[in-house]
């Protein structure tokens, strides 16, 4: 199918000299969550930015459903809702009002009825003439989503939905974005929380110092790159590695009693079975097992550390 | 043309007058009646007429433009400014609206409200003097022209600032005095040489020129070229603003 964002060459240099994007390529799928994942400055709001047409690019195009975002602004922006990083709102609007205001905004007819549905949604139906300025920030946040959903668009950009929220409103918001996936809405969003993004995604980007490094579909690349770890604790405590081992797949603590096996998810032949029959061999008795998967987190860091 | 992104604008704007009704329509009205109560009635009383027009008459296009002129500004930049402040701009940046969808909201609701103002201030201005309209129609076009003239300007004022004291000093420094210069008081021919011909380099001689014509049929300036100029500066600001969307200043980074 043909990506529904399709982003080539994109490099970004702001007035001030500050690089921010370098040859960004990355195609988005129709019907996908896809998360960008980087730590601050990376450049995924400058990306967001232009996309959605407040940031202009130095060089590198972006099309979004085939509609160039400046030759065909209209058609490509009115497919797009963007929910951005700062909680900026009118403030002395009530919320119906700043919602019926997003929907004119780009070029929707009124529609109460779909207005009410998103309102009721994000739960906000009963702050529905309260002014914004007299909402939490947590709903303020949702008044953005919903401003961001009252235009129906195919795109939404979720710029760090879940900053500053809650636990609680933090799962609604997955749930809630997982059933505008299930209705067909791409989405993309940034967070700094890896467990978002391991919740959430179905691929997943990695972007530093303006450069994307990895994209991959989310189990692939916990496959690829993640690892598995075997810890072994033993009955009597060693004094040095057994030898036949590499030094770097198995580590010894340092009182001795806990060795730590680490070996790839992808590979055949894992070592486990040569490894415990070798313990066995030199009369190394174990008292208890336990296997643990790398999370994002882990790849995450390892992956900005090595190409830093 | 997104005639649905027009009309959100539009509303918001008006309704943002609504909220600050104060502001918007009283404190002008005030500060106007002020002006005919000191200058019209006390004064005025004083003065010779100018032109077979007693003074107090005499001054109330003058006032009126006065008024038009710092509303339109002022309601036009800050319209623009504030969303640039807040942040809220970026709904606007991001949305299927060209320049001229947001100008026609955004210029076309402080336009109204100036209109709006105007003619309140007519109204009030009866109160104090007696006067007739020679040429309602043109009376009708110079204040329209002369909104939106001055609410573009005050729409690039908006764009252009990046504070708030940004925002305060071209009416204060640039506006105020073209306007006090601007013929509101007298006769530009009541003044010696040069500062007739210099004043004719002051683009609000010829709209309070051009205004006062369609009340008592007398001007400073040929009405042709009153009119003429009017749409001239209107046609710049249009140009200037057509440059800052295209170029993105100031808008987009
Ligand atoms: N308007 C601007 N002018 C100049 N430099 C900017 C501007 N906006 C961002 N930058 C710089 O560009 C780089 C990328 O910033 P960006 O906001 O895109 O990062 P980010 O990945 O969204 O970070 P965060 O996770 O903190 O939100 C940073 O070095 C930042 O300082
Ligand atoms: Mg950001």
């Amino acid at each position: 199918m043909k990506p529904i964002i399709s982003i080539s060459n994109l490099t970004k240099t702001y007035a001030s000299g500050q690089q921010a994007l370098s040859e960004i390529n990355l195609e988005i799928q129709r019907g996908e969550i896809f998360a960008l994942l980087g730590p601050n400055g990376a450049g995924k709001t400058t990306l967001i930015g232009i996309i959605c047409g407040l940031v202009t690019q130095n060089e590198g195009s972006v099309s979004v459903d085939g509609h160039d975002i400046q030759k065909e602004f209209r058609a490509a922006r009115a497919m797009i809702g963007l929910v951005p990083q700062e909680l900026s709102t009118a403030a002395f609007e009530t919320v119906l009002s700043t919602l019926n205001f997003s929907r004119g905004l780009f070029g929707k007819p009124p529609n109460a009825a779909y207005i009410e549905k998103v309102l009721r949604d994000l739960s906000l139906w009963d702050k529905r003439n309260a002014m914004i300025i007299t909402l939490s920030g947590g709903m303020k946040r949702r008044v953005l989503i919903a401003k961001a959903l009252c235009h129906e668009p195919q795109i939404l950009f979720l710029d760090e939905p879940t900053a500053g929220v809650d636990v609680e409103l933090r799962r609604d918001m997955w749930q809630m974005v997982r059933q505008l996936r299930d209705s067909g809405v791409t989405i993309i969003l940034t967070t700094h929380y890896i467990e978002e993004a391991e919740e959430m995604a179905d691929r997943i980007g990695i972007i530093n110092k303006g450069r994307l490094i990895v994209v991959e579909e989310k189990t692939k690349m916990m496959d690829s790159l993640g690892s598995k770890q075997l810890t072994l604790t033993l009955r009597e405590p060693l004094s040095h590695l057994p030898d036949t081992f590499e030094p770097d797949s198995l580590a010894l603590s340092e009182n001795g009693h806990t060795l730590t096996y680490t070996y790839g998810t992808q590979q055949q032949d894992n070592g486990i079975s040569e490894l415990l029959r070798q313990l066995s061999e030199q009369k190394i008795e174990i008292k208890d097992l336990h296997s643990s998967e790398s999370s994002l987190e882990d790849i995450f860091v390892n992956l900005v550390k090595e190409k830093a | 043309m997104n005639y649905y992104a027009i009309r959100a604008i539009y509303i918001f704007e008006m309704s943002r007058a609504w909220r600050t009704l104060m502001e918007s329509i009283a404190a002008p009205i005030l500060s106007t009646s002020l002006y005919f109560v000191v200058f019209g009635a006390a004064i005025g009383a004083r003065m010779g007429e100018i032109d077979g027009i007693g003074y107090g008459a005499f001054i109330i296009p003058g006032l009126v433009m006065l008024s038009l002129l710092s509303i339109s500004v002022s309601n036009a930049s800050f319209g623009i400014y504030f969303p640039k402040f807040s942040g809220t701009i970026y709904e606007i940046l991001t949305a299927p609206a060209s320049a001229i969808e947001i100008v026609l909201g955004y210029v076309g609701a402080a336009a109204s409200k100036s209109v709006i103002l105007g003619l309140l201030i007519l109204l009030t201005a009866r109160l104090f003097v007696d006067y007739e309209i020679a040429h309602p129609v043109w009376m009708l076009a110079f204040l329209l022209l002369t909104a939106i003239t001055f609410s573009l300007l005050g729409f690039i004022i908006g764009l252009w600032a990046n504070d708030f004291q940004q925002l305060q000093i071209i009416p204060l420094m640039v506006i105020t005095p073209l306007t006090f210069l601007g013929g509101a008081f007298y006769s530009i021919e009541m003044l010696p040489e040069p500062w007739q011909t210099i004043s004719l380099f002051n683009p609000v001689v010829y709209l309070i020129s051009g205004f006062r014509w369609s009340f008592y049929g007398i001007s400073d300036v040929n009405v042709v070229i009153s009119f003429g100029m009017t749409i001239f500066f209107m046609l710049s600001c249009l140009a200037v603003i057509r440059w800052i969307f295209n170029s993105g200043y100031r808008l987009r980074s």
